[in-house]
């Protein structure tokens, strides 16, 4: 039972992280698989913060009278991750609204079978 | 004081050169000032390559804070052979840029690509010589987000489908290596290599740092494409514009294959490896990958395709020298890392001569040209001789070093399959060969008035096919370098 | 875009507050919760809302791409840049401590103008993320009178 209650966030984070990488393999919409990227990275954000977490620990800004503190660095590093994240979601969506406008579609199979009709 | 400094400026100088670059007015500045950061990071590449030749180790602490709790930029012989070859194919690249970007890149958007062509150099420079590993993420998202950018800049259509394809693949790969980042940190609250290194042999039994490894393996993997992971780089080189695909080719793949060697030797350990069935499972990818990517590249009509297939055929060669986890098979590694840089930047700049002359890649239009371009041809042929691994050629050396590591071991197979693979090798060279050479012209309108390829493209193909041919004979630098670098990666061995 | 007169009542008196609390957490970002990443997002939330009320042409010519682009560049000079004035005095790349006489001052001028750099980045690449997706197809404003047209 500690396995799972102790862990509720270990095993949020797996299944959020399966959701969205089953939505990158199987959805043929291209925005729909940008939306599952951004979920699967979301999940790696939440374990980064997770493994942060200092049990009993104060937020990490100097304070009198605190003596435990939270781990700061992954949230640091996370900071960086969703910036990457935000600069790829960009660069996905850009791309995509530049493939409706190629090909009128944004559904993989027409894309495909678009290019290889020729 | 650039001296003590020299490790950081090769990646500071091309970051400071980018948003530079960004605001500069169209035309030729943009093009004319990345050019000259390009060889000013060659010649510090190559200064910082002499300093690091003896064996001895360049740390340099980002922002004075001391390692492990500071980044680290770490150098030693095998990451300052990387940084020479990345560094050199752009100074060759960028020169032969200004007539093929002017042709295949709308004029106003040329002072952007110069600064995303910065910051993709920035990224790959970043990634071979940071010793800190989630530095190392940051820097490989600068090189992946500018060069799906790059890549969607061709002029097809499938040009964006293949950056997006790209996109979403690399995406999920560099996710794969946080996960597998995060976990090792998880467990053993460091993020710096060497300190990993040292910390994490008393773990190997433990099940998160083995999940933390398939991990940071397959997201690599995705991003070198290694067989079967390989389904984004084809597309991605066929319809980028030909400079980024001559550049791409020659270093993107090469780094992450770098970083597989860092990571599998440097962070791990190979007796790490040894237990888990990786070795064994990297050498029969590889296998498979170099027999049927080989195949692949013979039916392919597109040349960019057909050197894109043999690409990741070549990156099994690499892959296999890792697999076999010895000294003879990391010299292969490396050299063979450096040498295909060679062979396919001069490949893929004779081919985009003359995508730049008749305006398509496809074979079957390149009938009759050998006659009217011979200097391109000549230079196919030489860049051919090299990939198949012709004696008198770089191609030999790296093919010897690893047939040697692969009877060292007596791994009879894999001989067999270098052989073998060698041998589809002159199948496909010959393909292009025949097309351009002894095939009638057509008498089409694309190439009736085709003359030679202009000096500006011709002479940076001719210094790489030169240098495959001097390093055919002088493998002073190549081996050396690398025999200096296992003495650092496998620490134990004797030479 | 006629009858939103509640909107841009509340968004004249909601954008200076947010650029306010942009700067405020841009400048608090050294001892605090904050910085320029957040402090970046801030501020072109602010002017993405009056974007969003006013229209993208007259948010456009608060602020011109061109200077946009030039915007980007320099926090991104900013933050190199500093790095190699703590070069040429003497310290490491990015070294902080040798920018003032004393460590801690140094330290703090240094976080404080490369978290200016990452702010002024972050808020010029929002924008221009934001006007390159919302030059492209329909103008935002017709999109109700249109939909019932198709």
């Amino acid at each position: 039972m500690d396995l799972i209650i102790g862990h509720y966030n270990y095993w949020l984070v797996i299944i959020i992280m399966m959701a969205g990488f089953y939505t990158v393999i199987s959805r043929g919409n291209l925005v729909k698989k940008i939306a599952g990227l951004n979920i699967f990275q979301v999940s790696v954000f939440m374990l980064y913060i997770s493994i942060g977490n200092v049990k009993d620990g104060a937020v990490p800004i100097i304070e009198k009278g605190v003596t435990l503190y939270s781990n700061p660095l992954p949230h640091v590093l996370i900071l960086t991750a969703i910036v990457v994240g935000v600069a790829t979601t960009a660069l996905g969506l850009a791309l995509v609204v530049r493939i409706k406008e190629a090909y009128g579609t944004i559904e993989e199979d027409e894309i495909h079978n678009q290019d290889h009709s020729l | 004081m650039i001296e003590s400094h020299l490790s950081l400026l090769i990646v500071a100088l091309p970051l400071l050169a980018a948003p530079i670059v960004a605001v500069l007015p169209n035309g030729r500045m943009p093009w004319a000032f990345s050019t000259l950061v390009s060889w000013a990071v060659f010649a510090m590449a190559c200064l910082q390559l002499i300093n690091v030749s003896t064996g001895n180790v360049i740390s340099y602490e980002l922002g004075g804070w001391a390692p492990p709790w500071g980044i680290e930029y770490r150098i030693d012989a095998a990451n300052a052979l990387v940084a020479l070859i990345v560094a050199g194919i752009a100074a060759v690249t960028l020169p032969y840029a200004l007539k093929s970007v002017e042709k295949e890149i709308p004029q106003q958007q040329h002072s952007l690509f110069y600064a995303a062509f910065m910051l993709c150099f920035t990224g790959l420079l970043g990634i071979t010589l940071t010793g800190d590993i989630f530095n190392l993420f940051v820097f490989l998202e600068i090189s992946s987000l500018s060069s799906y950018a790059l890549i969607s800049l061709g002029k097809q259509r499938q040009a964006l489908t293949a950056a997006y394809q790209y996109l979403i693949m690399g995406t999920i790969g560099a996710t794969f290596f946080i996960i597998g980042v995060g976990l090792l940190y998880a467990m053993t609250g460091t993020l710096n290599m060497v300190d990993l290194a040292q910390r994490l042999p008393e773990l190997y039994e433990h099940r998160t740092i083995q999940t933390a490894f398939a991990f940071i393996m397959v997201g690599f993997a995705l991003k070198l494409a290694l067989f079967p992971l390989h389904l984004w780089l084809p597309n991605a080189y066929t319809y980028a514009p030909t400079v980024v695909t001559v550049f791409l080719a020659a270093t993107a793949t090469k780094v992450a294959v770098y970083v597989m060697l860092r990571v599998v030797f440097s962070v791990f350990g190979f007796t790490f490896i040894e237990d888990t069935p990786t070795d064994e499972l990297f050498i029969i990818l590889c296998i498979a990958g170099i027999l049927m990517m080989s195949f692949y590249a013979i039916y392919q009509h597109d040349a960019k395709r057909l050197l894109a297939y043999s690409s990741v055929a070549q990156i099994g060669y690499m892959m296999i020298g890792i697999g076999l986890g010895s000294a003879l098979g990391i010299t292969a590694t490396l050299v063979h890392l450096f040498n295909h840089a060679l062979m396919k930047g001069a490949l893929f700049m004779a081919i985009g001569a003359i995508v730049y002359q008749i305006g398509s890649s496809r074979i079957e239009d390149f009938s009759g040209l050998g006659k009217k371009m011979p200097w391109t041809f000549a230079a196919i042929v030489v860049g051919g001789l090299s990939l198949i691994g012709v004696p008198g050629t770089a191609g030999f050396i790296s093919k010897w070093y690893l047939i040697l590591a692969a009877i060292e071991q007596q791994h009879w197979l894999i001989v067999v399959v270098i052989l073998l693979g060698s041998l589809l090798a002159v199948i496909y060279v010959w393909k292009l060969v025949e097309a351009l050479y002894f095939k009638p012209a057509t008498e089409s309108s694309k190439t009736v008035s085709v003359q030679e390829a202009p000096l500006m493209l011709l002479i940076p193909t001719w210094l790489l096919v030169l240098a495959n041919v001097y390093f055919g004979f002088n493998t002073e630098l190549t081996v050396g370098t690398a025999e200096t670098a296992i003495q650092l990666l496998l620490p134990g061995t004797n030479k | 875009m006629k009858h939103n007169l509640i909107l841009k009542v509340v968004s004249k008196f909601l954008i200076p507050l947010i650029f306010l609390f942009a700067l405020y957490v841009q400048f608090h970002g050294d001892f605090g919760p904050g910085g320029g990443f957040q402090a970046g997002v801030i501020f072109s939330a602010g002017i993405i809302l009056y974007a969003l009320v006013f229209g993208v042409d007259s948010a456009k010519k608060v602020i011109p791409l061109h200077i946009l682009r030039v915007l980007a560049s320099l926090g991104v000079l900013i933050y190199a840049g500093t790095g190699v004035a703590s070069l040429l005095l003497g310290g490491n790349y990015l070294e902080y401590g040798v920018l003032a006489s004393t460590q801690l001052a140094g330290q703090h001028i240094g976080i404080i103008v490369i978290e200016l750099g990452v702010g002024i980045t972050v808020m010029a690449v929002m924008l221009i993320m934001f006007f390159a997706f919302a030059e492209r197809g329909r103008p935002i404003e017709d999109v109700e009178d249109k939909e019932g047209s198709q």
